[in-house]
């Protein structure tokens, strides 16, 4: 199996170009597989999207959007548990929105997913032991 | 025959290594299997445990006298502030209570990272706490102000006192409004956007004796990691049996502990600071309580299974707050457990405020310290009231003199 360089960026574009079907020439003309994580898009007014991007010419999709007019930048943001402080009390897992959160069952323990994580950050406002940390 | 033990009979079992102790999650399967006549003569004890946030939790401490004395008027603890309206350097500080220059609500929704139940862990962790003191100064008790450091084991006393704790049971919140509240209940999304609830369900102390038979006053209890006892019942204790608007009954309701116990003996991974985002500070409390097998009729109790219980679903987007009476029906904690539940004809998804997983922990080790012989049980010195007292709870009506 080949390995195929995978990238979560974080995308701002004005609401000039949110009519341009971008994502497409990124899949097509790059060859990219393309996962939107997080995506807010209205063509009123600043869009913001999350996506991971997977593919051999990933740089080149990115300088692509770059010319685009796209404000690119790479998610080096993580969000990290910390297990001594998880309780696994469960506040977090209904409210997480990609599912990166769960209660397993039957164990009822909660189980953190970090491919699922869309780094909104969400969950490290709501734990209520502090134990969802962003590390950069 | 039916059995009958006594806790004396227990106790030699204890004492001697033959006592045969079970789980209240584990107890289900063996009176599936047995039932409840043969569960209740091979079974001595049921453990039972709890991990949530329990707001009424606080700790009485008592500091020992500086030279020259001080009689303490107002006193902080790492900036929050404990009572001190008792004697000159005891004090009372509570879970709930925040530093003095937190910001709460004005920067909406406010975090709480820091509150009283924070420096109940830190203390319990054995890491060092800033005190600062004021008075006014008597012959006696001279001194005006201090500011020192201390930590648990400089102290006299850290006796952990919570006046209402291990709810019975608990409201399953749903937000039927059109913004996000940020409650006690966690964060609750608009338009039935989730359910959160919070009992340990099968394994919660109080489901597992919905009528009082066993926990009473000096029952030995599991708190914080350490040992405690139910000092009597807990504020707002008005057990009952659930009823819908038809008169169904939707099993037991509405029982409350008060808890005591010596801190310096506890755990700081069972007594947990906790925020909630835009509600507070509080503490999350690790509570057991065994439950001897005295009858069938208690093993019967114990047996419960989260299909037989039920949380009454309740809107915090405006009803609870507004003191609206009512509820949005019932639910079992089987389905609350399942991650989904059906709200007026919507599907929404669930989540618990209360760790089950830690709630098992709880009672097996609850079990484990029965097993090894170190943990005899107590008999109540008085029983609590239960359903049958019909106790009405009060309201708070705003009048003048």
């Amino acid at each position: 199996m080949v390995f195929m360089p995978s990238k979560k960026i974080f995308l701002r574009f004005g609401k000039d170009i949110a009519d341009r079907p971008i994502i497409y020439r990124l899949a097509r003309d790059y060859d990219l597989v393309i996962n939107i994580l997080k995506a807010n898009v209205d063509q009123n007014k600043e869009g913001t999207m999350v996506l991971e991007i997977t593919g051999d010419q990933c740089d080149l999709g990115l300088e692509y959007l770059i010319s685009q007019g796209v404000k690119v930048t790479p998610l080096a943001e993580e969000v990290f548990r910390n297990e001594d402080k998880c309780t696994s009390c469960g506040a977090c897992t209904a409210i997480c929105p990609s599912g990166a959160l769960y209660v397993e069952r039957p164990s009822m323990e909660v189980k953190f997913d970090s491919d699922k994580c869309i780094v909104c950050q969400i969950c490290v406002k709501v734990c209520p032991v502090n134990a969802m940390e962003v590390r950069f | 025959m039916a059995t009958e033990k006594t806790y004396a009979e227990i106790n030699e079992k204890i004492k001697s290594g033959r006592a045969v102790v079970f789980t209240a999650e584990e107890i289900i399967s063996l009176v599936a299997e047995k039932g409840i006549s043969e569960a209740a003569r091979s079974v001595d004890v049921v453990t039972t445990g709890t991990f949530g946030a329990m707001c009424s939790s606080g700790v009485f401490l008592n500091f020992g006298h500086s030279k020259p004395k001080i009689k303490m008027q107002k006193l902080w603890l790492n900036s929050v502030q404990a009572y001190t309206g008792i004697a000159a350097v005891d004090a009372y500080l509570g879970a709930t209570e925040l530093p003095e220059d937190d910001p709460c609500n004005n920067n909406y929704p406010g975090d709480f990272r820091y509150g009283g139940g924070h420096v109940i862990h830190d203390l319990l962790a054995r890491r060092p706490v800033k005190l600062e003191a004021i008075a006014y100064g008597t012959d006696c008790y001279p001194r005006q102000e201090i500011e020192t450091i201390i930590t648990l084991d400089d102290i006299n006393e850290a006796t952990l006192f919570n006046p209402r704790n291990s709810y019975q049971n608990y409201n399953c919140a749903v937000n039927l409004g059109k913004r996000t509240v940020y409650t006690y209940m966690g964060m609750l999304k608009p338009d039935l956007g989730n359910a959160h609830y919070c009992s340990a369900g099968q394994l919660s102390p109080l489901l597992n004796d919905p009528d009082f038979m066993t926990i009473g006053i000096g029952t030995k209890i599991f708190l914080g990691g350490g040992v405690g006892y139910v000092a009597w019942n807990g504020t707002q204790h008005f057990p009952g049996i659930q009823k819908d608007t038809e008169g169904k009954s939707y099993g037991p309701a509405g029982g409350t502990l008060s808890v005591i116990g010596d801190l310096k003996q506890m755990k700081p991974n069972w007594l947990v600071g906790a925020s909630f985002l835009g509600y507070g500070a509080t503490l999350t409390v690790g509570l057991g309580i065994p439950i001897p097998i005295l009858n069938e009729e208690i093993m019967r109790c114990v047996s419960v299974t989260d299909q037989a219980l039920y949380a009454p679903i309740v809107d915090y987007g405006e009803a609870y707050g507004q003191r609206v009476s009512g509820n949005l029906g019932f639910v079992s904690y089987a389905d609350l457990k399942s991650g989904r539940i059906t709200v007026k004809g919507r599907d929404v998804p669930t989540a618990p405020l209360s760790s089950y997983s830690k709630a098992r922990e709880i009672a097996g080790i609850l079990k484990s310290w029965i097993l090894q012989g170190n943990f005899e049980l107590t008999e109540p010195v008085k029983l609590l009231p239960s359903a049958k007292d019909n106790i009405p709870a009060k309201t708070l009506e705003i009048r003048g003199l």
